[in-house]
């Protein structure tokens, strides 16, 4: 197993962990950072000075980075999952739609019981979930031609039911006597929710489906030679096919349920690695992963900083960086077929 | 060897293969012949299991694989034969190594981990069809000939006894399909494989193949040596073209020259 390209992303995420915690309305020094951890490790009370930058970082920017860097896994992973499930450079959680599915799920979930309890954070994800799962099949099977999916009947199912969804969901929301501001933040991407809670809340599910796909590199890695070739070298392909299918949208609604819809990391994060490390999922899978962690709490960084002390949602972030990106791959697949 | 046996398929409501059985000894190329929608990629694809059949059966002879097409499961049927597809859509971002390592797959586990053993015969394969110096290019970058090479050498890392060819030379240029079907001959004769081959080219198939069948709307019509089915008389009632039959110049094959329809 080649070592580095998981020395890299590992080396990226760090330096991203650490910028996100330590940078904010208030920007903590790096000694300072390192002391407050090892005493909120040791569990040691914290001398006078440090007392507020501790509350801030344990009490706020831990959880808060916490929650971001899971959703970035979970959209880097998913993300690669479905460029190999659909042998399409193009696509991406938000991009086909199912971003924008989960999303819809997860509010019809909240609008039954908006205020979050404890069942309430349960039933969000699986709400979700299941948006994701009928949305994949529908952008699927309205984008298939005999066997094989057009880049761009793939991506506009996908941004036509997306712009549905979201519609729907915009209606639900303003419908909502609930959290106004709150829903419109989460739909944007903003993690807005605090504490550790929503971070237990996703890991079951973000274990369950990212833990799948960091298994599933070698059945991908066959599927780039179609079905049938993967079937003529012994994958049972549509029982792999399913699997991985229900694992990435799994991982995509872990993440749209508690971070809201963030566009463009799956499609940045997979593609960059893929130019650096090569296309074997086996490699691509867990480095999305790391990568997409990393790239999610860098764009968090950001959307916290340019108009500090207020925020940006973290999605208009992605965008900005992610749009034009997805115009270069386009030209690029176009000119060359090669990714 | 290989033993096909009562293999019938169907699309919806056209049959296309109608009880079917064929033998292919080890150590033997037999080159199915016949016109477009006879159904020659029809018989490879059911048999390779891409295809729903209605019925049939495979066996290899001493009865290691021995199996219902209906119920084969593709771990299976991948250990038992391997498939050499056309090149024309492969995944260009693989590297060769990559591509050919990808054949050991139904002897490995689901993460598709391999060992020394597994490499050593994915090399093997490479140097039986020449491409062991291209290891580490990118699919993408080869030529159509030098990627037909490369699915070949995947097919034998399957380590399989049987290898189905489905039309290999049809997007090749003449240099190419000589070279490859000399690799092929060579290799089941030596290996002892039992190859089966479907093309459409009546004289590279009466060129390499030891036996030839002629299938025609969903039949064999005639099986045996090259000399025995290539005659005026079948071909030209099977593609419905008079031709003329004459000695090969200089290998001791029939040739088949096509007359005006």
């Amino acid at each position: 197993m080649k070592i580095r390209p998981y020395l890299y992303t590992l080396i990226f995420l760090v330096v991203a962990v650490v910028l996100s915690i330590a940078i904010g309305s208030v920007v903590i020094p790096p000694l300072d950072l390192g002391r407050i951890l090892m005493g909120w490790l040791d569990r040691a009370a914290f001398p006078e000075p440090l007392k507020t930058f501790a509350f801030i970082l344990t009490g706020i920017r831990l959880p808060r980075s916490a929650l971001v860097l899971l959703t970035g896994a979970a959209l880097g992973g998913s993300g690669a999952a479905y460029q190999g499930l659909f042998r399409n450079p193009l696509a991406d959680p938000y991009l086909i739609g199912v971003a924008s599915g989960a999303g819809l799920g997860a509010v019809l979930a909240m609008s039954i019981n908006w205020p979050y309890s404890f069942w309430g954070l349960l039933a969000v994800p699986v709400a979700a979930f299941i948006g994701a799962l009928l949305t994949v099949f529908l952008v699927y099977t309205l984008a298939r031609v005999g066997k094989v999916v057009p880049t761009t009947n793939l991506i506009l199912a996908g941004v036509a039911f997306g712009s549905f969804a979201t519609a729907v969901t915009t209606y639900l929301m303003l419908r909502s006597t609930g959290e106004l501001h709150r829903a419109i933040a989460w739909l944007n991407g903003g993690s807005s929710q605090a504490g550790w809670e929503p971070v237990l809340a996703m890991l079951p599910f973000l274990a369950i489906g990212l833990g799948i796909l960091m298994l599933s590199g070698h059945a991908l890695n066959l599927l780039q030679f179609g079905d049938d070739q993967a079937q003529q070298m012994g994958l049972p392909v549509t029982r792999a096919r399913a699997l991985i299918l229900v694992a990435a949208s799994l991982a995509t609604a872990a993440a749209v349920s508690f971070s809201g819809i963030i566009g463009f990391i799956g499609l940045i994060v997979p593609h960059v690695i893929r130019l650096w490390f090569g296309a074997d999922y086996r490699r691509l899978l867990p480095l999305s992963i790391i990568g997409g962690a990393g790239a999610l709490l860098l764009a968090d960084v950001i959307a916290r900083s340019v108009i500090s002390p207020q925020e940006l949602p973290v999605g208009i972030v992605t965008a900005l960086v992610g749009a034009p990106f997805f115009l270069w791959v386009l030209r690029r697949a176009k000119n060359q077929g090669y990714w | 060897m290989l033993k096909i046996e009562g293999l019938s398929v169907s699309y919806g409501d056209r049959r296309v293969l109608h009880n079917v059985s064929l033998e292919v000894n080890s150590g033997e190329v037999l080159a199915l012949i016949g016109p477009n929608g006879a159904g020659k990629s029809s018989l490879v694809r059911a048999v390779s299991g891409v295809v729903p059949v209605e019925s049939g059966h495979i066996h290899n002879g001493d009865l290691s694989c021995h199996y219902d097409l209906l119920t084969l499961t593709s771990m299976q049927r991948a250990r038992c034969l391997a498939v050499v597809p056309q090149a024309a859509s492969m995944p260009p971002a693989f590297t060769v190594w990559e591509t050919v390592m990808m054949g050991r797959t139904p002897h490995l586990n689901f993460l598709g981990q391999v060992s020394a053993k597994d490499e050593a015969i994915a090399r093997q394969a490479l140097q039986k069809v020449d491409a062991l110096e291209l290891s580490e290019r990118r699919v993408g970058e080869l030529s159509g000939g030098e990627q037909q090479r490369v699915l070949l050498a995947r097919a034998l890392t399957q380590s399989t006894p049987i290898l189905l060819l489905d039309e290999p030379t049809s997007n090749l240029d003449l240099h190419y399909q000589v070279g490859f079907m000399e690799t092929v001959r060579t290799l089941a004769h030596q290996d002892k494989l039992a190859v089966l081959v479907a093309l459409h080219d009546l004289n590279i198939a009466a060129r390499y193949a030891d036996r030839v069948a002629l299938l025609v709307d969903g039949e064999i019509i005639a099986a045996g040596t090259p000399q025995q089915v290539l005659t005026p008389e079948l071909i030209s009632t099977a593609y419905h073209l008079p031709v003329q039959v004459i000695p090969h110049p200089f290998a001791n094959v029939p040739l088949v020259l096509p007359g005006n329809k």
